[in-house]
């Protein structure tokens, strides 16, 4: 018979304060810059009016590869990390989040995972092509072109 | 989800969620057991020193402020324990200051005292920081706002849809009631899991009171028995 379940913590949020505790040089660069499949991966996390949230933190995960890195003032960030069979994780974290949002980062529209998404809504997980092995992917936390945020939690029971 | 513990993401008498919060509901992918979500992260960080949880010797002096041990361990959904998993803590110092550019509290900061640790959980899921107790401190969400003294814990877990940030809160706060990031957790028996607990055996006489706070990670959806 299985253990009872457990409810799980609650989340609070990262706050504004985290920067001289969780980023760490090494955080934004997944793969060395001479990585076969290294590619860039930058944008910027905008709020519901288009302003820039200069206090967020996003994760990265992919196959024995994890990157970190904070936005700057402008809102912007940016990774060095491979590129992706499928799509990269993307965990966004900031002060006004009380829970995390989860999201992927897809270089093509073509994924079976995308077409079963909103048309309308879709292109919010296709990054654009911004330079050889650069690409832009923005969040959007809410407002009309909001990004698609994911849901990973199983029912309880 | 009734029983979802975790806070809602618009809480307008929390201002910050009020432009940040996602309006739209989320979507359930299904995942199979490959899915790049339920990877065990491979933190790249630096390795964990050896006084790295001990936030009251980072630096020439000793820190100003109620010394306190802080101990629990990490579990999953079925009361496991997570074992080698990276936990790291951030806070103010004892007169509720952060070591940031950006918290503008006119209190003391203190020279002896950063206030970030981290440490790997041992065989057991245990987890274990001594550090000073951090006051509470004013921000400016509404007038006369105050936050609870808290401690902030990130955790990673065996697959990355476990990742959890959190605050740890310390028993009895008269602050609790009126915070309104403690009361985004909807039910109050979530929120009392967020409180530690004083605990004697992990007090050290002449030397340090003792806290103990376990952390519960979220199910995964392929979860062996």
């Amino acid at each position: 018979m299985p253990a009872p379940s457990l409810p799980p913590t609650p989340s609070q949020t990262v706050g504004p304060f985290f920067a001289y505790a969780l980023p760490y040089a090494e955080g934004p660069f997944a793969v060395s810059e001479d990585h076969p499949d290294a590619i860039e991966l930058h944008g910027r996390v905008l709020d519901g009016a288009g302003e820039p949230v200069p206090d967020a933190l996003l994760e990265i995960c992919q196959p024995g590869l994890f990157g970190r890195c904070p936005t700057e003032a402008d809102g912007s960030y940016r990774f060095r990390t491979a590129r992706p069979d499928t799509y990269i994780p993307l965990l966004v974290f900031a002060r006004g989040l009380l829970k995390p949002v989860w999201t992927r980062v897809y270089l093509t529209g073509d994924a079976p995972f995308l077409a079963g998404l909103d048309p309308v809504r879709r292109g919010t997980l296709v990054a654009s092509p911004s330079g050889e092995r650069s690409y832009r992917f923005d969040v959007r936390l809410q407002g009309d072109r909001e990004t698609v945020f994911l849901h990973h939690v199983p029912p309880r029971g | 989800m009734t029983d979802d513990p975790h806070p809602h993401h618009l809480t307008p008498s929390y201002r910050s969620t009020v432009l940040r919060a996602p309006a739209r509901p989320p979507v359930r992918p299904a995942l199979d057991p490959e899915a790049a979500e339920l990877l065990d992260p491979v933190y790249g960080h630096q390795p964990v020193g050896p006084l790295d949880h001990d936030l009251t010797r980072q630096h020439e002096g000793e820190p100003i402020g109620e010394r306190i041990i802080v101990t629990g361990r990490v579990l999953d959904s079925r009361g496991r324990a997570v074992p080698d998993t990276l936990v790291e803590i951030w806070q103010a110092n004892a007169t509720g200051r952060y070591a940031h550019p950006v918290d503008r509290h006119p209190a003391p900061l203190d020279p002896n005292f950063t206030g970030s640790g981290r440490c790997l959980t041992d065989a057991d899921g245990r987890y274990r920081f001594v550090t000073i107790k951090p006051g509470a401190y004013p921000w400016r969400n509404h007038p006369n706002a105050w936050r609870p003294a808290h401690i902030h814990f990130s955790v990673f877990g065996t697959a990355f849809t476990q990742r959890l940030i959190t605050q740890m809160y310390f028993p009895g706060d008269p602050l609790f009631a009126h915070d309104p990031i403690l009361q985004s957790v909807p039910r109050p028996e979530d929120r009392e899991r967020l409180v530690c607990a004083f605990d004697l055996d992990t007090t050290e006489p002449e030397w340090a009171l003792g806290y103990q706070w376990d952390v519960v990670l979220g199910a995964t959806p392929f979860e062996e028995d």
